[in-house]
């Protein structure tokens, strides 16, 4: 995903050291020039310099280890269960989108403030850890694989029954698990909601395979015009979803 | 050491909606005109097309239109006990960033603040007495009066092509609009917006409890419009992408969709973006401002100098700069004196959830400022005395969006993940429906800002402090409103319904909305206020600072009309008054 700066179309843009020569504003300095984007007597449109999200390609894990995915996929197939209606976290991809995700700029933290001082303050602050998405995951998963390991003999996540899995997942959520070094909750808590970004967001993303989560609730996707369905009070909308890539169900 | 760069007429701080608004006229009275903005250049075709603008995960779950936190944030605390702590990712409000500002990325709601809310100390005093009001209690009337600014509401309303109805015009009540609403010299200038099914539920139920419903001043166009400075706005599509998103259908108002086109032609008018201002710089006497310092992307410092200097960044910002400039006296609470920082307010919201059988709400057939609203609990619109509270707020059935991500609702008591979560969601989605209640925020002795002493951003910058929490008040008038709100959405016929009054303490970390107000309050008394009545500073009559850091305290509405109002009352007074005879524009 791209950041605030360094945007696609920056060919179009004049910087003011390209005014010191032409000049708009009669300058008179000599030295080096300001790198600022001036716009001045036209809109800078180009066309196509737009920044459309880059697909998520299957193949390989791009962050996690391959024990590690086993864990993830584990868990986001309990989180969300397959049903005779609709697959479960596993098969939409959620564990390929959170690999994804870690991997890129939200797994680092990337744009967020993570100056120290690192101090515990009230819940009402919010979160204070100075670890990334990406290191909490490699933590907690050891964590988790060695609590797993000493619990049921030597046996991992992914090697358990759905109900000790689901036990397993109910002690991260409200306890008695702790880990060592990161707070077991804190890690439940990331794992689930990206776990529902996965299920929901954009196929784009690697997640949501055939948009069946969006099949599942009823949502249209990336329609963008209802006009014609505003005032059908009360009528299902006919239209199945559809996604940013364009693409229908 | 920053290098000169020649003079201009007019530096503005921020290109957001008072940056555009203050430009255009300014430009038009034949003034120079640079604007610097920190974050990038914005266009509709370009950085929303409706190709990809509606993806909740990069838009809304990865704030990718605001300001990043590493950039610039603040630190919090609920009092003066606590060590406030930096907010590492936005969480309660989302500052905005880049050319538009908030206004690209706002839901479009366009209100006005009712004629007792610019009174209110003096109107609350001589209806209920002084002790009716909390000790601590700092409200203070805004200096300017509804009247005085109505014809600048009704500008900022043309600019925007606002679809509304109206409910008072020149003293004539107006049925099917807001009976409460102070007088308008004219109709909306576009009907309101067609209505989807749960805000007709709603109309219908508060019209029983014998309450008015109207639709709500939306910003999201009924129909093509163009405005008067020749820019055209589309019809609104009912995406569902409003709020976090920029509008690909030109049908939100925005600076893009009413004032950019117009205003980059103009040749007295040049836009420098990826630029950080990190002072306003005074001269020796400290009462006039020589212009500002700036940081560009490379991080070489630049200075503008200007005759007039106009803040016209987001409301923290704004008072942020005002600290680190060292205009005006900081606020101390403890001795309750000095002016930059004090009356810091928010907005109280709450809601109500409804899980309904037989009822198909389509949620994502929705736009950002939809839906049916009553007045009938705002403001002082009835009588506080029994409520043992001051303040109210609108109650509203919008309908915003249907994303899936954070819109889907489960009845309480439904397990967060498994079998049961997901079933729960899939028979909810279309089914159930949220309301919210949009209550004002009154100021006090102990919410304020000042800078940190710990905490510094990129630049070694200190970052400004909020000392905040909500007050008994509010939340009294929050639990009140939350009642109301159930009692209408209960007439819809629901299995189930769930009540969200606000609570204490206010949490940082949790959306509620972007209304951070206050800290550099207009106002008649600069032993009280940073600025006068047309948003001038006592201290330096060359700057101007616009913005909702202006209000004394918050109303129960959103701010963003009056931003607009205040924006064309301020312009009005700089060209006619101020440019005529530089210098301050109030003599006390």
């Amino acid at each position: 995903m791209r950041k605030n700066s360094g945007r696609p179309g920056q060919s179009r843009r004049q910087v003011l050291g390209e005014l010191l020569a032409g000049t708009a504003i009669g300058l008179v300095l000599s030295s080096s020039s300001v790198r600022a984007r001036i716009i001045a007597g036209a809109l800078p449109w180009a066309p196509g310099a737009g920044s459309a999200p880059t697909p998520v390609q299957p193949g390989a894990w791009q962050y996690f280890t391959p024990e590690e995915a086993s864990a993830v996929e584990a868990i986001v197939d309990r989180l969300i269960p397959p049903d005779p209606q609709t697959p479960g976290g596993k098969d939409v991809g959620c564990a390929v989108f959170i690999d994804r995700q870690l991997a890129g700029p939200y797994g680092s933290a990337q744009g967020l403030y993570m100056r120290p001082p690192f101090m515990d303050g009230t819940a009402q602050q919010g979160a204070q850890s100075p670890l990334t998405p990406a290191q909490r995951y490699r933590q907690a998963l050891a964590e988790l694989d060695k609590y797993c390991r000493d619990a049921y003999v030597g046996k991992s996540f992914a090697e358990l029954t759905d109900d000790q899995k689901d036990k397993v997942l109910g002690a991260l959520e409200n306890g008695p698990i702790t880990f060592e070094g990161s707070s077991a909750t804190a890690f439940f808590q990331q794992v689930l909601t990206n776990t529902r970004e996965g299920f929901f967001a954009d196929p784009v993303y690697g997640g949501n395979r055939d948009m069946a989560a969006w099949k599942m609730i009823g949502f249209p996707g990336a329609r963008y015009d209802y006009r014609d369905w505003i005032e059908r009070h009360n009528e299902p909308y006919p239209l199945p979803p559809v996604g940013i890539v364009g693409k229908p169900a | 050491m920053a290098r000169t760069l020649p003079a201009t007429d007019v530096v503005i701080i921020g290109l957001g909606w008072t940056g555009s608004i203050l430009a255009q006229e300014l430009t038009g009275a034949g003034l120079n005109v640079v604007a610097i903005e920190r974050g990038p250049w914005r266009d509709t075709s370009t950085d929303f097309p409706t190709t990809y603008a509606q993806d909740e995960l990069r838009y809304h779950i990865h704030h990718d239109l605001f300001l990043r936190p590493a950039q610039q944030t603040q630190t919090f605390r609920n009092n003066p006990s606590q060590t406030a702590l930096p907010i590492r990712t936005w969480g309660s409000f989302m500052p905005p960033n880049g050319v538009g500002g908030g206004g690209v990325h706002w839901n479009g709601q366009t209100w006005r603040f009712l004629p007792s809310d610019f009174q209110l100390k003096t109107h609350l005093t001589q209806r209920y007495g002084a002790k009716f009001l909390p000790p601590d209690m700092t409200i203070q009337d805004w200096g300017v009066s509804y009247d005085d600014l109505e014809p600048y509401y009704d500008k900022f309303e043309y600019l925007c092509g606002t679809s509304g109805k109206a409910g008072n015009i020149k003293g004539q009540k107006q049925a099917g609009g807001n009976p409460f609403e102070g007088p308008r010299s004219r109709d909306y200038p576009t009907p309101p917006q067609k209505q989807p099914y749960a805000p007709t539920l709603f109309a219908q139920a508060a019209t029983e409890l014998g309450y008015s419903p109207f639709p709500q001043p939306s910003g999201n166009l009924s129909q093509a419009y163009t405005n008067p400075y020749g820019v055209k706005l589309g019809p609104c599509t009912f995406c569902g992408f409003c709020e976090w998103f920029g509008c690909g259908n030109y049908s939100k108002a925005s600076p893009q969709t009413t004032i950019l086109p117009a205003l980059v032609r103009r040749s007295n008018f040049e836009a420098r973006t990826e630029c950080e201002v990190t002072r306003i710089n005074l001269d020796d006497s400290g009462k006039r401002a020589t212009g500002v310092t700036y940081v560009d992307a490379s991080g070489e410092e630049w200075e503008q100098p200007a005759q007039l200097v106009l803040l016209c960044a987001f409301q923290l910002f704004n008072v942020h700069l005002l600290l680190l400039s060292g205009i005006g006296k900081p606020y101390d609470p403890s001795l309750g004196e000095g002016v930059i920082g004090r009356n810091y307010s928010y907005q109280v919201t709450s809601g109500v959830n409804a899980f309904f059988d037989d009822k198909n709400f389509n949620p994502f057939v929705a736009s950002g400022a939809i839906g049916m609203v009553i007045d009938d609990f705002n403001g002082d619109n009835f009588d506080h005395g029994p409520q043992g509270f001051v303040g109210g707020g609108y109650i509203a059935a919008a309908q915003t969006n249907g994303r899936p991500i954070l819109g889907t609702l489960t009845p309480k008591g439904t397990p967060k993940w498994g079998a049961a979560w997901k079933e729960a969601v899939a028979k909810n989605y279309l089914s159930s429906y949220s309301a919210a209640t949009h209550g004002s925020c009154y100021s006090y002795r102990g919410a304020y800002l000042d800078l940190d002493p710990t905490y510094t951003d990129p630049l070694g910058r200190k970052l400004m402090r909020i000392t905040f929490d909500f007050n008994q008040n509010e939340l009294k008038m929050s639990q009140f409103l939350t009642d109301r709100l159930a009692d209408i959405v209960q007439k819809m016929g629901p299995r189930q319904l769930e009540k969200s009054p606000r609570t204490g303490p206010y949490d940082i970390s949790i959306y509620q909305t972007t209304h951070t107000c206050g800290g550099a309050i207009m106002g008649s008394d600069p032993k009280t206020s940073a600025l006068n009545r047309y948003l001038q500073n006592w201290d330096v009559p060359n700057l101007f600072v616009m913005g909702a850091s202006a209000f004394p305290q918050n109303a129960g509405y959103n701010p963003t009309g009056t931003v607009g109002a205040l924006a064309y009352w301020a312009a009005d007074a700089i060209i006619n008054q101020y440019l005529k005879s530089p210098g301050p524009l109030v003599h006390v």
